[in-house]
């Protein structure tokens, strides 16, 4: 049978040392069994070096960013919509699912698909309200508090023993060890972030990743957990190993049955000195390593397109376990013309 | 004063310092400035000559003009000691 | 041959991060028109800087706040609030969509008995009513809403001499879950000052429990506080009847709705993420029905909306006074619109929109006001297209208070006109002049004259 060809929108085109997860999610997309793909990739700035990947992706148009409101990338996007005709995007930004949540009927009625949380499940999820999801779903989180005043540091750390994780309401976080550090991060991230504070507990252990897929229905499509290996500066994978844990599994398909949680989604997990997983987050989108989940047989972001378009699809029973991700880097060398073309048209 | 005879300024107001590697855009009215300042055209001369294509009068094209030339020293893209 | 519009010459360094606004052409459209009327002949006519209140979209506003209640609640009714903007154009417009009048002190009072609201059909709230205000309210059967012990002691000592039961209600403060907890006006939930107060009203023969009275915030971003507030007003209206089989006639859930207007700080934009009117009436109709009410006999719901009802209807129009680089090499623009106009500037983000065509180009600018005062600023950074002296732009979302706590500082203030829905434009406040501001003063006779 003759294979379907889709064209596919995609974010976050930065592969660099904190690399963003649209490249490996275009990698998943060309490496597709059950469709062949044209990649239109959407990019926010003219570095982003899946822009010149040309044999990954076929066009490049840049969008506004989402501080400029649905109402701008709206407009962007029936333009390119107009010479591109997506059928599904996906996108892969925290800062941005907001926007495209947001524009999901308006998108449909254009002929565009995605496969997203609920506004109520991106809101459940948000590290704000991380304790009461955890109350809610009967999954163990770490104790934390949402405090709008440095008094309350003090009473807080000293109830949880230092250190102490104080984050911010959506992003940002340090790890503290006395009350003075407590009281210049609290600075620091309010500045940035704004009110309130989150002091959370700090979980001993190592630590866990999964990556997974929901139907939307409670049924798990796919599911992936992973051990960083080697881990850099500032706290990103550099290399990966799948791992086989039925615990872990067994957590995450709870999860999606008790949120029946729509598309994809990362989970973060601290495994403590009792052998007890801590779930620290929820991130509801693809994460950046999502190729080691298709290299060990869960191609992730070909079961999101294939939900997006309504059609069926099996969960995936197994995946190979010994499997790891290695992360290199590697220079391009771009014509300064192709710079200046999405530079001052937007598009190339 | 005169830009740099190295800088290339593309159709679409790309500019480009190969000595810094830097990049800049222009838009129109700015391309055809320094298009005119690169052939020595002095600053009274392109005045006039925007005056006469433009909505608008001499002293807000000399207070323009004056402004775009300081920024182009600031980018480094004049050669100072060029002839005027 | 016909002249090209002038746009002033402009290069930019290309950084890493460039954002996208070259060879986005979408990014911004001029607005040229204000309900059909154009920019730059309210100007030619009536001056800049000058407010511009749409009749249309007030109406449009209040009527689907109405909506929004109505088809969740059976009985519903806004008042609206005075301080929020009290132009008389402004609240008979209101009054004329059937709002009652909610005011904070009796010059507010006043104003809406000359508008031609009855007395009963006036909210008054607020710390700081006098003798002759709580006099008036009394007599009038206004409804009172009591900040405090002291006033409700003076209510019980003046009703008596007046032969009149004084209409009241008090108001509530809580905890809602939300930061910061307004505890400054009325009396807490949670440390029994409220079960107290009402307990002091009802055992007494100068005053009648009508309502009870909450206002939890402003610029509330989470419609659950307002569930949460309900929810605690009709338990001590519950309380009220069991202990004395009483039923009070109303519970007002005040005002705070946020608009959608983009505070300072926070990512995304207003229009997007704001909840809207309809959010906050499914929470605080949902508590109520929710609550141990009976089904039929549901209080009256009051709401004291006002930004929310208000701030898109206006706008302020400016004109750019001149360009200006500063020292560092940064792009700054002069307006004719101070912050003495445009006080909402310290805290949104307003959208300030050119009102004639431009291009796709735009610089990050600095955006002052004309006052020769170093806070006199509009916008530390904002992406413009490149504007020309005498150019026009439309600030806009400035309805709310903005026309209340302006200030006469340095400049006079401006005219501002409200256009009907036919678009025939009415100036609804003159601008202000030097005989008029004169007319305050007085100079000692010994002052009068002097030699330089």
């Amino acid at each position: 049978m003759e294979k379907p060809e889709y064209t596919i929108g995609v974010t976050a085109l930065n592969a660099i040392d904190n690399p963003g997860p649209g490249i490996p999610v275009i990698r998943a997309l060309r490496e597709a069994k059950s469709f062949n793909v044209r990649i239109i990739g959407l990019s926010y700035e003219s570095l982003e070096p899946g822009i010149y990947m040309h044999e990954l992706v076929d066009k490049t148009y840049q969008i506004p960013y989402p501080s400029a409101g649905t109402d701008l990338l709206l407009e962007r996007l029936e333009y390119i919509q107009d010479q591109e005709k997506m059928d599904v995007i996906i996108p892969n930004f925290d800062a941005e699912l907001f926007s495209f949540i947001k524009l999901q009927p308006k998108l449909k009625a254009m002929g565009i698909h995605v496969f997203l949380p609920t506004p109520e499940q991106f809101e459940e999820r948000l590290k704000v309200n991380l304790t009461e999801f955890g109350e809610k779903y009967d999954i163990p989180v770490p104790e934390s508090e949402a405090i709008f005043s440095m008094d309350k540091i003090a009473d807080i750390a000293n109830d949880y023993d230092w250190p102490v994780l104080v984050k911010g309401k959506y992003y940002d976080a340090s790890v503290v060890y006395n009350i003075e550090q407590a009281r210049i991060a609290f600075n620091k991230i309010s500045s940035k972030w704004g009110l309130p504070i989150i002091i959370q507990k700090f979980v001993h252990g190592t630590e866990y990743n999964i990556t997974g897929l929901g139907d939307g229905k409670g049924n798990t499509i796919a599911a992936v957990p992973m051990r960083k290996q080697y881990i850099t500066d500032i706290g990103k994978a550099w290399g990966g190993i799948a791992v086989s844990d039925d615990h872990l599994l067994e957590l995450t398909r709870d999860f999606i049955a008790k949120t029946k949680w729509q598309g994809g989604f990362e989970l973060e997990l601290m495994k403590n000195k009792k052998g007890e997983f801590i779930l620290l987050e929820i991130n509801p989108r693809i994460p950046a390593w999502i190729y080691l989940a298709v290299g060990v047989g869960q191609n992730i972001p070909e079961a999101l397109v294939n939900l997006a378009l309504g059609k069926r699809v099996e969960p995936f029973k197994k995946y190979s376990v010994g499997k790891m991700f290695i992360r290199y880097s590697w220079d391009m060398m771009v014509e300064l013309s192709e710079f200046e073309k999405i530079s001052t048209t937007g598009e190339l | 004063m005169k830009i740099k005879n190295n800088i290339a300024v593309s159709d679409s107001g790309f500019v480009f310092n190969p000595a810094t590697g830097e990049s800049f855009s222009a838009n129109p009215i700015g391309m055809e400035i320094m298009e005119l300042l690169k052939k020595g055209t002095p600053t009274q001369e392109i005045s006039n000559t925007i005056l006469e294509k433009y909505e608008t009068d001499a002293p807000t094209i000399d207070k323009d003009l004056h402004d775009f030339i300081q920024i182009l020293k600031q980018y480094t893209l004049i050669e100072e000691h060029g002839k005027a | 041959m016909e002249k090209q519009r002038y746009e002033r010459p402009m290069i930019k360094k290309l950084e890493s991060n460039m954002p996208n606004k070259f060879g986005m052409r979408t990014e911004y459209r001029p607005m040229t028109h204000i309900d059909n009327v154009a920019v730059k002949d309210l100007i030619d006519e009536y001056g800049s800087p000058l407010f511009v209140i749409s009749e249309k979209t007030i109406r449009n506003n209040i009527r689907s706040a109405r909506k929004a209640f109505e088809t969740r609640y059976p009985k519903v009714q806004f008042a609206w609030s005075y301080k929020t903007n009290y132009l008389d154009a402004v609240c008979r417009t209101f009054h004329q969509e059937g709002s009652w009048a909610e005011v904070v002190s009796g010059f507010e009072y006043d104003k809406a008995l000359h508008n031609g609201v009855d007395g009963s059909k006036i909210i008054f709230n607020g710390p700081d009513k006098t003798e002759e205000d709580l006099n008036k309210a009394i007599k009038n059967n206004s409804l009172i809403h009591i900040d405090h012990l002291d006033e409700l002691y003076a209510i019980s000592e003046i009703a008596p001499g007046l032969n009149k039961k004084a209409q009241v209600a008090i108001r509530v403060n809580m905890d809602t879950g939300i930061y910061p907890m307004w505890d400054r006006f009325g009396f807490n939930y949670e440390n029994g000052q409220a079960w107290d107060a009402l307990n002091k009203i009802m055992r007494t023969d100068a005053m009648e429990l009508v309502g009870l009275h909450t206002h939890i915030g402003t610029f509330m971003l989470s419609p659950n506080a307002y569930a949460v507030a309900a929810g605690k007003l009709a338990d001590l209206a519950i309380g009220i009847k069991d202990k004395y089989g009483h039923e009070i006639k109303y519970i007002d859930m005040g005002g705070g709705f946020a608009s959608k207007n983009k505070l300072k700080g926070t990512y995304l934009p207003g229009t997007d993420i704001n909840p809207s009117v309809n959010d906050f009436a499914e929470a605080i109709t949902g508590a109520l029905i929710n609550s141990n009410f009976k089904p039929d006999n549901l209080p009256l719901l009051i709401l004291e909306t006002g930004r929310a009802l208000i701030d898109d209807a206006a706008n302020l129009l400016g004109t750019v006074i001149s360009n200006k680089r500063l020292s560092d090499g940064r792009r700054s623009t002069i307006l004719d619109v101070g912050v003495n106009i445009l006080f909402t500037s310290f805290w949104y983000d307003h959208k300030i929109t050119p009102a004639q065509p431009f291009t796709q180009y735009a610089e990050d600018t600095v955006l002052y006001g004309p006052l020769c005062m170093n806070i006199d600023v509009i916008r530390e950074n904002i992406s413009l297209p490149l504007l020309n002296k005498g150019d026009h732009v439309v600030i806009q979302h400035v309805g709310a208070y903005n026309m209340t706590q302006w200030m006469q500082f340095i400049t006079l203030r401006p005219r501002i006109v409200m256009i009907d829905p036919e678009n025939n434009v009415h100036v609804i406040r003159e601008r202000e002049t030097l005989d008029r501001l004169l007319e305050f003063e007085k100079v000692p006779d010994h002052l009068k004259t002097f030699d330089l």
